[in-house]
């Protein structure tokens, strides 16, 4: 009997190891990578301006007292484009939008304001990704929301849809 | 019908979609700007370069997430590597890159795991599983003598 058992153990082995396989196939894991700067202070950084015309963005003006929107997007990004009617709409209720843009062209920056909308103060241009990576931000569009003292609150990873927007002023209430 | 027209010598309509999908950029969008100067271009100093590249093979791709940033070709993956390597010939250590790292992203983007009490199972499972072997093989040779 107990050598009919041990014969059975590939089998379930076998089992439970497809068994395994596809629940996993079935859920995959999430691949959002969040910063983990959450909670911390905002990392320093100064940016030049992306648009000639146009204030820049840099870390110290986030410990002025108010909270903020540090949107990152860029020109070359379609969920951007999905993303501006809403950040339109967060500049409406009173949200302060700053913005870096990621490897962009001013021209190209110029062109999506003109054709999605501009919500933003001011807007800082990241040639090479290097403040992208010093917020521990992985890709375009993030949203961090940045209290008074400048410490980092909230992470918003993808575009903020109209489903989110409740979410977003929530942190900006609790930044306060 | 469309099958019995692409027979005829007019392009079907199925031959037409083929062409615009194979014509068409892919949803995977990618800036304009050309790569970072420092993502493919070796470091002068050929022991700071051997120190860097040693590196980009430990740090994972935050984009395409199963591969180092030394395999991929992804944007973000070159501003990676352009980072690793400027960092390291300004002096630092590769330590204190893969550091500055981990504390943006966790753990999760180095490939080299740290021993704490979430993966002692991964360190301790190749010895568990070694000695079970040697285990198994003992009281095999055992029974034949």
């Amino acid at each position: 009997m107990k050598g009919r058992l041990l014969l059975a153990v590939p089998l379930l082995l076998l089992a439970a190891f497809a068994g395994v396989a596809l629940w996993r196939l079935s859920s995959p894991p999430d691949t959002v990578i969040r910063s983990r700067l959450e909670g911390q202070t905002l990392p320093q950084f100064s940016l030049p301006a992306a648009l000639p015309d146009r204030p820049t963005v840099t870390s110290a003006e986030f410990a002025d007292g108010q909270p903020k929107l540090l949107n990152v997007f860029a020109s070359w990004c379609v969920p951007c484009i999905a993303e501006a009617p809403v950040l339109l709409e967060l500049k409406r209720r009173g949200v302060r939008i700053e913005a870096i843009a990621i490897r962009d062209r001013p021209e190209d920056i110029a062109a999506f304001l003109d054709r999605h909308g501009d919500p933003f103060l001011g807007i800082g241009s990241d040639l090479d990704s290097k403040v992208q990576m010093t917020l521990g931000s992985s890709g375009v569009p993030e949203s961090f929301v940045v209290d008074g003292r400048g410490t980092i609150r909230y992470q918003h990873v993808g575009p903020i849809m109209p489903q989110d927007m409740a979410t977003v002023l929530a942190e900006m209430e609790k930044a306060k | 019908m469309s099958g019995a027209r692409s027979q005829s010598g007019r392009p079907s309509t199925t031959v037409l979609y083929a062409i615009l999908i194979a014509l068409a950029a892919p949803a995977f969008a990618d800036s304009n700007l050309p790569p970072s100067v420092w993502a493919d271009r070796q470091l002068p100093d050929a022991r700071q370069e051997a120190q860097a590249t040693a590196l980009m093979h430990e740090i994972r791709c935050l984009v395409c997430q199963g591969q180092s940033v030394a395999d991929s070709d992804a944007e973000l993956a070159g501003d990676m590597r352009a980072l690793i390597r400027q960092r390291i010939a300004a002096g630092e250590k590769p330590s204190d890159v893969r550091a500055w790292l981990v504390e943006r992203y966790g753990d999760w983007v180095s490939f080299d795991p740290p021993v704490k009490p979430l993966t002692w199972p991964l360190w301790a499972a190749p010895i568990i599983i070694l000695l079970a072997g040697g285990l198994l093989a003992a009281r095999k040779l055992r029974r034949r003598k």
